[in-house]
């Protein structure tokens, strides 16, 4: 707890030892900590035989645009543009990610009574040429990553079928899929922190609790 | 245009949120038993997370894995302070509400229940979905996680000063969106390599 190290999250969100961020991360310290193993674990991982440093790295850049998170956007892109092949690669990735921009969830369910809320909307594609650069393999990865992103209640057998198809094994699908949605995850804790701190401290007297009725304060007590 | 298609190619056996016990088969295949290595035992965290399909295809990256198993318990166990367990699985049931989630729906559903008593306001989640009027800390607490599970984030200043007025400490409000957080994680791992299926009548 004394040696106040950081990690990936406080470096973006520039988060100092003994702030209110920081206080309110700590609380939670095992998490902590864990988050930014599983960060390391994607991002410097023990074994790329499944899915290389770059390929990691492209479809992090890609996520994190379509995201359209900034920090975390900029953090991976730069990221990319390090590695060998990566600034070739990373302006691909963004003008797909420009194409591939949109709002979700969105998607479709099982048919029956839950029908009524399916949600149509794109259904990405990385372009011809795009794909032509990047290759069958990372460009099938990129197409399932904007399914995982904006509908993933869409997700199939099928999908997974293409991936195999395009070179991927088991063990890298899973590794592609824990990606994006610690992406998924990582993103709403960076947006939850900043939006918090922009919020500024809360009151400690948050005489707003009085105003609740009877029986959400029986809610609030459990 | 990819291959990607919208349905399955099978007919889909669960077709609605529920908080009854549901299984859950993945689509690809999961380690055995026997392939268990000490670096997968050390990925499951817990040795009877070896009877889960859902883990043991998850071990197949396992550093991955133990990272977000222990960031799961610390979130979603920890008894010290933050939320209360029930509103904890209250939100990881709205994020699995609003993405579409029916497995998590139902195990965080059912937790949500059990931990707060309130299983009629809960199933009003699973049936009208996250508009149902829960009273106000759990309406809050619901437009939060929506918000959060957006994608771009729609969360912003009224989410948190909703948050406050319902009483809401900022360390529960982190465990709120911490909480939704962590499922849109599972969400698109558990939509995305298997599906749910009803448990067979005995």
């Amino acid at each position: 707890m004394t040696a106040h190290s950081t990690d990936l999250i406080d470096q973006v969100l520039s988060i100092t030892p003994g702030s209110h961020l920081d206080k309110l991360r700590r609380h939670r310290e095992v998490a902590r900590e864990n988050i930014q193993k599983a960060y390391l674990a994607l991002f410097a991982p023990v074994d790329t035989t499944s899915v290389s440093l770059v390929e990691r790295f492209a479809i992090a850049s890609f996520v994190s645009a379509l995201q359209a998170q900034p920090v975390l956007a900029d953090h991976y892109a730069s990221s990319l543009a390090r590695l060998d092949g990566g600034p070739g690669i990373s302006a691909v990735i963004n003008a797909e990610a420009e194409r591939g921009a949109t709002a979700g969830p969105y998607g479709v369910y099982p048919a029956g009574p839950l029908s009524a809320e399916n949600k149509i909307g794109l259904h990405f594609a990385v372009s011809s040429d795009a794909r032509k650069f990047l290759g069958e393999r990372l460009a099938t990865a990129l197409d399932h990553a904007h399914l995982l992103v904006f509908r993933p209640r869409d997700s199939s057998r099928a999908a997974l079928e293409g991936l195999i198809k395009a070179g991927w094994s088991t063990e890298g699908i899973v590794t592609l899929s824990q990606l994006v949605a610690y992406l998924a995850f990582q993103l709403r804790l960076v947006e939850g922190l900043i939006v918090l701190a922009s919020a500024g401290i809360q009151p400690v007297n948050n005489n707003a609790v009085t105003s609740i009725n009877p029986v959400l304060s029986a809610s609030s007590n459990l | 245009m990819s291959a990607i298609s919208a349905f399955p190619t099978e007919a889909p056996i669960v077709n609605a949120f529920t908080q009854e016990e549901l299984s859950w088969t993945p689509w690809l295949e999961p380690l055995a038993e026997s392939e268990l290595t000490d670096r997968h035992r050390a990925g499951l965290v817990d040795a009877s997370r070896a009877k889960s399909p859902y883990f043991m295809l998850l071990a197949h990256d396992p550093e991955v894995l133990e990272a977000r198993t222990r960031a799961d318990k610390d979130i979603f166990y920890n008894p010290v302070g933050g939320l209360p367990r029930a509103e904890r699985e209250l939100s990881a049931t709205a994020t699995s509400r609003h993405n579409g989630c029916i497995f998590c729906a139902s195990v965080h559903s059912r937790f949500a229940s059990s931990h707060s008593k309130r299983h009629e306001d809960v199933q009003r989640l699973l049936d009208e979905g996250t508009g149902a009027d829960l009273g106000e800390r759990w309406n809050a607490v619901t437009a939060a996680a929506v918000a959060l599970s957006d994608t771009p984030v729609s969360f912003d200043e009224a989410e948190i000063a909703r948050l406050r007025a319902a009483g809401l400490s900022d360390f529960e409000i982190v465990d709120v969106v911490s909480t939704s957080a962590f499922f849109n994680w599972a969400n698109r791992l558990m939509l995305s390599l298997g599906e749910p299926v009803a448990p067979k009548a005995s």
